[in-house]
């Protein structure tokens, strides 16, 4: 709940400042951005997050998933490999490469963020996966569970909440990395504050800044409490008698 | 039934975990694997229910080559207890307990009074227990519901290893009766792991004894103790092997009539005749109904005090069912040369003595010394 308090807080913080830029109506010769402007912009950039997200846990899962599996272990090293060092590309890097790749625009700006959002949920999948106890497995084998049972009704609810971890990271980094795609003309707020650091006018810079970093900590907060929801108790209960070790 | 027919398994990278293996476990057996670490019993087990498939032989349970069946239904049909336990951290006691029932879409309601029946079974009081999760269980009560677990489905096998490895020696051997005592009840065809001789003695039918994947010795535990076949099994059950038969007899098995018994109504100078005319200087004494009372001696008898007057009572008694090794312990602890046998009723069956005792040792000695 204290978490919830300081996470209301900050939002409201950030809002706040948004609004107060909003109401200056313009600085010098140039006009503020309208309210209506931020809005949009926010739901644009949503869309993006949104979308890459999407594909990315379609993708991301399986792909983890396979890796771990018995038939896959001479690809699952190089793909595991590759989500390690993709994850240290710098964001601007990467969307500059997008950029330059598949040109400039929304698609462009999905794919890329895609991508890069698919790395931490493969990595989390496959991790989460192998560092269940061999015996558990096991023992749902012996008991006579199929192959899809074992998997959806051990590995998979056991390695939740770390494949909820990685979709949480995923898509906060991804917030941040939504607005450096703005470089690529994929609009969103990313956009607002491309043109704010165009003309060096801050109030314009933090139009686009405050409501990203609302946004990011927002999300957080809503997957956090999804992670929280999705854990199964028994796991739970284990995490707190382990604590009060 | 379970036959295993020449059975070999060498792992991948060429370690050859169980050679040759014959091993034929009756319909109700109770057999027992019994070796050091490493040397192939966890293997054998899971080459049973197909975890792990076999280089060489073949092995059939009631007749069918497990091999002739798919493999899912194979294990539905065989209870398994891991050597690490292995409960579903994010199921309940209940669902645990419930599994191969719930693979078999039993309803609901029948799958909870199942897990009821067998938490009871195996001493959890299932209002307590049943809603838990296995974190909030002690290691102990984890294992227990490791075997309710493996009774889930009523099956007709049981394959369990090393079932109570991890429990501390007093809980262990709780657990140990419980299971022979479910076990009398329930008479199924059980291949059981462990390492430890004194559970093999204890549980076994039979015992497999096995060395680096080579079955040794394969006898009833009162054979493995009296003639072991050559050093590895020697040592393995050990210097004090005379010692440990005492654990497969009861006193019901051994113990004699004694010598002369008294009722407390009787006439003190009659029975001081009496022993002095068999040369007794003692005699048990019971109530009319053949409740115990304890012991007179014949020094003690006079013609001015009764009977009751002059009972010694006793300071220990044991039961038909007392193994021998504890009726031996007791008369060492409390000094007495002969120990009365009591039944529920604490009437009189029988008594144990030192010399009881030593002629069953003479035997087994004997049968070990005229091993070829
Ligand atoms: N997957 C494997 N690959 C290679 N060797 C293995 C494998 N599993 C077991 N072994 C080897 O096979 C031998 C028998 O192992 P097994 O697990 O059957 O022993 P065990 O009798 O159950 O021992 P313990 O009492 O310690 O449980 C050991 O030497 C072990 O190292
Ligand atoms: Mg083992």
């Amino acid at each position: 709940m204290k978490r919830y308090t300081m996470v209301g807080l900050l939002l409201a913080l950030l809002l706040g400042v948004t609004v107060w830029m909003t109401s200056k109506g313009s600085v010098g010769i140039f006009k503020m951005f309208s309210g209506m402007k931020i809005v949009s912009a926010t739901l644009r950039h949503l869309q993006i997050v949104a979308a890459a997200e999407v594909l990315a846990i379609g993708i991301g899962i399986p792909i983890g998933f396979l890796s771990t599996r018995h038939a896959f272990r001479f690809v699952s090293p190089v793909l595991i490999g590759i989500a390690n060092i993709g994850q240290t590309v710098p964001t601007l890097a990467f969307i500059g490469i997008a950029g330059a790749l598949l040109g400039m625009g929304y698609n462009a700006a999905v794919i890329a963020l895609f991508v890069y959002a698919t790395l931490p949920i493969i990595r989390n999948t496959y991790a989460g996966i192998l560092s269940l106890d061999p015996a558990i497995k096991e023992a749902a084998q012996g008991m006579g569970m199929s192959k899809w049972q074992v998997t959806s009704r051990v590995e998979l609810p056991l390695a939740r909440p770390v494949i909820m971890a990685g979709i949480r990271t995923s898509t906060v980094v991804n917030v941040g990395t939504a607005a450096v795609a703005g470089m690529i003309g994929a609009g969103g707020l990313g956009a607002l504050i491309m043109t704010g650091i165009a003309v060096r006018v801050m109030p314009i810079i933090i139009q686009g800044a405050a409501p990203t970093a609302a946004l990011a900590i927002a999300l957080d907060a809503l997957l956090g409490g999804l992670e929280d929801w999705m854990t199964p108790r028994g796991l739970k209960v284990l995490k707190k008698a382990q604590w009060q070790e | 039934m379970i036959k295993l027919d020449q059975v070999g398994k060498t792992y991948a990278d060429g370690t050859e975990a169980v050679k040759d293996l014959c091993l034929e476990i009756k319909e109700g057996e109770f057999c027992v694997l019994l070796g050091p670490s490493g040397c192939g019993k966890t293997t054998t087990m899971k080459m049973i229910n197909r975890l792990i498939p076999l280089t060489t032989g073949k092995i059939y349970i009631d007749g069918v080559d497990v091999y002739k069946l798919e493999s899912n239904e194979l294990r539905r049909g065989i209870g398994y207890a891991i050597q690490n336990i292995g409960l579903f951290p994010h199921l309940t006691v209940c669902q645990n307990i419930a599994t191969v029932p719930m693979l078999k879409k039993w309803p609901k309601p029948k799958q909870r009074a199942r897990a009821e029946e067998l938490l009871t079974l195996v001493g959890m009081d299932p209002g307590t227990f049943i809603d838990r999760y296995p974190s909030e269980l002690s290691g102990g009560q984890q294992q227990r519901v490791g075997v309710a677990r493996c009774l889930g489905a009523d099956p007709p096998i049981l394959v369990m290893d090393e079932p109570f490895g991890a429990i501390d020696p007093i809980t262990r051997n709780k657990l140990q009766d419980e299971f022979l005592r479910i076990q009398a009840k329930i008479r199924k065809t059980i291949a059981f792991v462990t390492h430890d001789i004194n559970e093999a003695i204890k549980m076994g039918d039979r015992i497999a004894l096995m060395r680096e994947g080579v079955l040794v010795q394969f006898a009833d535990p009162a054979t493995l103790l009296s003639s072991p076949k050559d050093e590895f099994v020697r040592n393995f059950v050990g210097a004090d092997r005379v010692l440990k038969g005492l654990r497969l007899l009861k006193a019901k098995d051994v113990m004699k009539k004694p010598p002369l018994t008294v009722k407390v109504g009787e006439d003190p100078m009659q029975v001081k005749a009496r022993m002095e005319r068999d040369k007794l200087r003692w005699a048990m004494l019971t109530e009319d109904d053949g409740r115990f009372l304890g012991w007179i001696t014949w020094e003690d008898l006079h013609a001015s005090k009764t009977i009751r007057e002059i009972i010694i009572p006793p300071s220990v008694t044991a039961s038909p069912d007392t193994l021998l090794n504890e009726a031996l312990s007791m008369m060492l602890n409390s000094a007495i040369g002969t120990l009365a046998i009591l039944n529920e009723k604490e009437c009189l069956l029988g008594v144990l003595s030192f010399e009881i005792i030593r002629d069953v040792l003479g035997q087994q000695v004997g049968e070990a010394q005229t091993e070829p």
